[in-house]
């Protein structure tokens, strides 16, 4: 199967550059995959779960929080303030962050936690899931 | 006494080998954190060359975006100046220099008849012009030697907001660059409004006719152009804030490498002029010891004169 550079940049560093079969990721307007030989395009991202499909069938998850992701030739770049691979996310923090802005999203409608939910849940699907817990309203 | 002076002169040296091992350290410190904040500077390209890109492929695709940020104001009557400098001295000319760029400019602006705001970076440019009562928008510190992405966030979001209210009609950056660890310059950049011709490649490309136009935009490319210009300015100046960052080591290097020179040179000469006056006090104390031995001696010798030999007194 044919594959495609991939690379997830954020302002501090390269998180990773390498080969890909998929990459699954959430515009502004809803997921989108990319498959090797896509079209140019250019998107801008929300708070979401990024998967990258790497050559060898295993999957990497990424927390994106916002952002853009060009396409172009055979090159996917993912840009953005804000990312996190998978195994670099604190867990339970993520899940104390997700159960706080629930609380506090119970109570009041505010913005600010609306996206801190988002970012929690962006974080907890890269890690595996909501196992054991409710999905909440997002 | 003589034996005073030589003490003095002795708490003299110890007191600047002292103050050498601090600006020693310094140096060492200063010069390993040059490397780091290098490798930062060069980390963080990817992201801004990629975002430039996309800016690219956007303007020229037509986005049409109508936010100022783009297409600036017609009358420039407020240029705010985001001054870089350090948080703390001891770094040679660093602060001055930037400091001195920015009062130019300012003062050109108010000669001109024109106003301005300053946004400053760094506690001695936020102290230096607090002090002489230039007018000041916001003061950011506590960073300088180690910015984060999210603290040129926090600046940009700042910039933009006023920028869009209204405040300010043109913004420049008063940065040092970076350019090796032996040489670094001042530089004045404009910042907002992003330049058409650096940011589109080229003015009155129009989209139709270029390969950007292919691309599938999703949300539309104005909406991203809106999302994505803050970004690029936050992008710009986080580049800023690491190429000052780096600098600054480097500035804080050479100083204190003088200054270790300096007090090396201090202390050759005191110690020069120590053993000088540890010499004259034993010469006069052997002085006295022969004086008083002699005239010890000349009162014996009138009584027996013809049986002692004193012979040599050392």
């Amino acid at each position: 199967m044919a594959t495609m550079q991939v690379e997830v940049v954020s302002p501090e560093k390269v998180l990773f550059s390498g080969e890909a079969k998929q990459v699954i990721t959430r515009t502004l307007d809803g997921e989108i995959a990319f498959l090797p030989g896509h079209a140019p395009f250019l998107g801008a991202l929300s708070e979401c779960h990024t998967r990258i499909t790497l050559a060898d069938d295993s999957v990497l998850d990424v927390a994106v929080h916002g952002g853009f992701v060009q396409v172009s030739g055979s090159t996917v770049s993912i840009l953005s303030d804000i990312a996190e691979l998978g195994d670099e996310i604190d867990r339970d923090r993520a899940l104390r962050a997700k159960d706080a802005a629930e609380e506090l999203l119970r109570k009041e409608h505010d913005a600010e936690a609306e996206s801190a939910l988002a970012r929690a849940h962006a974080r907890l699907n890269a890690t595996g899931g909501l196992a054991g817990t409710s999905q909440g309203a997002h | 006494m003589a034996g005073g002076q030589e003490r003095i002169l002795r708490g003299r040296i110890r007191s600047v080998q002292a103050t050498k091992k601090i600006t020693r350290a310094m140096e060492l410190i200063a010069a390993s954190r040059i490397v780091k904040a290098q490798q930062r500077v060069v980390a963080a390209v990817p992201y801004s060359e990629q975002i430039t890109e996309v800016v690219k492929d956007l303007a020229a695709a037509g986005g049409a975006s109508q936010s100022p940020l783009l297409n600036g104001r017609g009358e420039v009557k407020t240029t705010a100046y985001v001054v870089i400098a350090a948080d703390r001295g001891l770094c040679g000319g660093y602060n001055a220099g930037v400091q001195r760029a920015a009062e130019g400019e300012v003062k050109a602006d108010v000669l001109a008849g024109k106003d301005y705001q300053l946004v400053t970076v760094g506690r001695k440019a936020e102290g230096y012009f607090k002090f002489r009562g230039y007018k000041m928008a916001a003061s950011f510190g506590g960073f300088s030697g180690a910015p984060s992405y999210a603290q040129a966030r926090e600046i940009g979001q700042e910039v933009v907001k006023r920028f869009l209210e209204g405040e300010f009609d043109r913004v420049e950056l008063v940065y040092t660059r970076f350019i090796s660890a032996g040489s670094q310059e001042v530089v004045l950049r404009p910042l907002v409004p992003l330049d058409r011709e650096t940011v589109a490649g080229g003015d009155g490309k129009t989209s139709a006719e270029t390969g950007a136009a292919d691309y599938e935009f999703e949300p539309d490319p104005t909406t991203i152009l809106d999302t994505l210009l803050p970004r690029y300015v936050e992008a710009r100046i986080y580049a800023a804030l690491l190429n000052a960052a780096a600098s600054e080591h480097a500035f804080r290097q050479r100083a204190m490498k003088s200054a270790t020179d300096n007090a090396e040179e201090l202390i050759k000469n005191l110690s020069r002029v120590m053993n000088r006056a540890r010499q004259d006090s034993i010469t006069t104390e052997i002085m006295e010891i022969v004086s008083g031995s002699e005239a010890l001696s000349g009162g014996k010798a009138e009584r027996q004169l013809q049986l002692v030999d004193l012979g040599p007194i050392e």
